[in-house]
């Protein structure tokens, strides 16, 4: 098995968070300038990838919308792992413990093994994504996250092409995390992306929000973020990663097959069996708003569900 | 000793009248004072869902535990209970209806049309409504007790709909709603023991009433009851 130690991140060269505060109001102001002139969504990831923002335009294409405040943000969590209260996880996830961690690499790839969230922080230089969230449960948030492509993490682990899914695992411990000692749901929690979702531009790692380290009800220290999906697909506190031929099944599918498929794309007109999609409550804002297809990120997303029936791969 | 009775009969009823406001007057604080979290709607929608049920479980109480501990004008306090329960479900359905959806009528009619949980939660305020309308001393008067009675009987459909609604909605935590659930099975179950008891004792009486008249002579009481 192989521990890959993290390359020497000094103190000095983690970013500053009022760094990131003033990065973003000046990209606030920059994408308000632009707004007219259609160059909004540009900025951003010109601003935050360093030169490589051709594939990623859009990625952070919210700059109009007004940020969920980061108290929202960090205490209305569904991460049942802590309590199926969405004020449950801010109050009790302080027992996760995110220093040492590891995540597993396994299945069909080059290059299996375990690698050290230090080492994996330190290869990747986190950079801001403003995704909207939106929640099966018909509510949503816009979020600036801290993170990295996820497909930066699987080309250096050299998956297969046998690999056409990857299976994700949230940490099994119920002395850190008490709500696994109820069996609310299957545990571990496991979700899975195709191979194209994974690797698309839009889906990130998340090692933070607004600047600061990710707290642990968001799902500290390392998550998935996919933006055009509903949020129990990005799973939180991932632990095991594994490149599979077959689709994987997940845990609200094994919970409830009728009603979460395995893609779980924001879809207002494919309606939850017991309640309605076609509109969300943006969290701050009084009356409900359309929800959009794919979230919003149809633009970019779209192409990848070409000819499938959004109905039946719901 | 009556009076003093009547004083303490007097306090209790003042007492829980208040208790049972004290849901709302903390919903009503927490609004002025934006406390009730990040989803503020959501928040209001189920805590007055969440009285309205346990009002509707209380009311149910007030017989089995009246005839249990034999505390009569227990009785006294159903009807209070009762419209408690129909107070918080108006409510709950009123916040759905104008904060929720804000008074968007063609979701509101796919809502209860289409999501069962929101068909049954609705049916079950569409039952409560007559029985608060008739639960005024002149309403009783007016239907007769019987009548009476037999509407009202109503209220256990109520319950059952409103634990489902409780029941269908959670994604898949279900401890609280179960808990709902078995409390009813409860309070129903104990009526279908003391109603089947009362068949029995009835049945005994009536077998005993057709017995030759010499030795029906022996048992007057049982005539008497099967009569009643």
């Amino acid at each position: 098995m192989l521990i890959r130690r993290a390359p020497e991140i000094k103190e000095s060269e983690v970013t500053d968070e009022r760094l990131y505060v003033d990065r973003r109001r000046f990209i606030r102001t920059a994408a308000g300038a632009g707004a007219g002139l259609g160059l909004a969504s540009a900025f951003a990831p010109l601003l935050a990838c360093e030169g490589d923002a051709g594939d990623r335009a859009g990625s952070a294409s919210d700059q109009e919308e007004e940020l969920t405040p980061f108290e929202d943000v960090t205490t209305y969590n569904n991460f049942y792992e802590f309590g199926t209260d969405k004020s449950d996880p801010a109050r009790n996830a302080h027992t996760l413990r995110t220093r040492p961690w590891t995540v597993t690499v396994e299945g069909e790839c080059s290059k299996p093994g375990t690698y050290d969230i230090e080492d994996i922080l330190g290869r990747h230089p986190a950079e801001e994504r403003i995704y909207r969230l939106r929640c099966v449960e018909a509510w949503s948030m816009v979020i600036p996250w801290m993170g990295f492509p996820l497909s930066d993490f699987i080309e250096d682990l050299q998956p297969t092409s046998n690999a056409r899914f990857v299976e994700f695992r949230t940490l099994y411990d119920p002395e850190q995390m008490p709500g696994q000692r109820r069996a609310v749901l299957d545990w571990p929690y496991v979700e899975g992306l195709r191979m194209d979702e994974a690797m698309h531009p839009l889906t990130i790692f998340a090692v933070g929000l607004y600047g600061k380290v990710l707290p642990n009800q968001n799902g500290a220290p390392i998550r998935l973020v996919v933006p055009w999906k509903y949020g129990f697909k990005s799973i939180k506190s991932i632990v095991g990663i594994r490149f599979v031929r077959e689709q994987p099944m997940t845990t609200w599918m094994t919970s409830a097959p009728r009603e979460y498929g395995f893609y779980s794309n924001v879809n207002p007109e494919v309606d939850h069996p017991r309640w309605s999609q076609a509109r969300e409550r943006r969290i701050g804002e009084f009356r409900r708003r359309p929800t959009l297809m794919f979230n919003g990120y149809a633009d970019q997303v779209a192409h990848l569900y070409a000819g499938m029936d959004l109905r039946k791969f719901f | 000793m009556p009076a003093n009775r009547r004083l303490i009969e007097r306090a209790t009823r003042t007492g829980i009248f208040l208790l049972a406001l004290a849901p709302f007057g903390l919903l009503a604080f927490d609004t002025l004072t934006d406390r009730l979290g990040t989803n503020p709607i959501e928040t209001v929608t189920h805590r007055t869902g969440w009285w309205a049920l346990t009002f509707l479980l209380l009311t149910l109480a007030v017989t089995p535990v009246r005839q249990l501990t034999g505390i009569g004008w227990l009785v006294k306090l159903r009807r209070m209970l009762g419209l408690y329960a129909f107070f918080y479900a108006s409510l709950h359905f009123g916040v759905y209806i104008g904060l929720d959806q804000f008074f968007a009528f063609d979701y509101i009619v796919e809502d209860i049309m289409d999501r069962p949980y929101i068909t049954v939660g609705f049916t079950a305020l569409v039952i409560l409504t007559p029985l608060a309308l008739t639960s005024t001393k002149r309403m009783v008067r007016r239907l007769g007790g019987r009548r009476w009675n037999r509407l009202h009987k109503m209220v256990y459909v109520a319950a059952v709909l409103g634990v489902l609604h409780f029941l269908w909605l959670v994604k898949a935590d279900i401890l609280e709603p179960a808990i709902f659930a078995l409390t009813l099975g409860l309070l129903l179950s104990y009526r279908l023991v003391t109603s089947g008891l009362r068949q029995l004792r009835l049945r005994r009486a009536a077998r005993s009433a057709a017995r030759p008249a010499s030795l029906r002579a022996q048992s007057p009481a049982a005539e008497g009851s099967a009569g009643a």
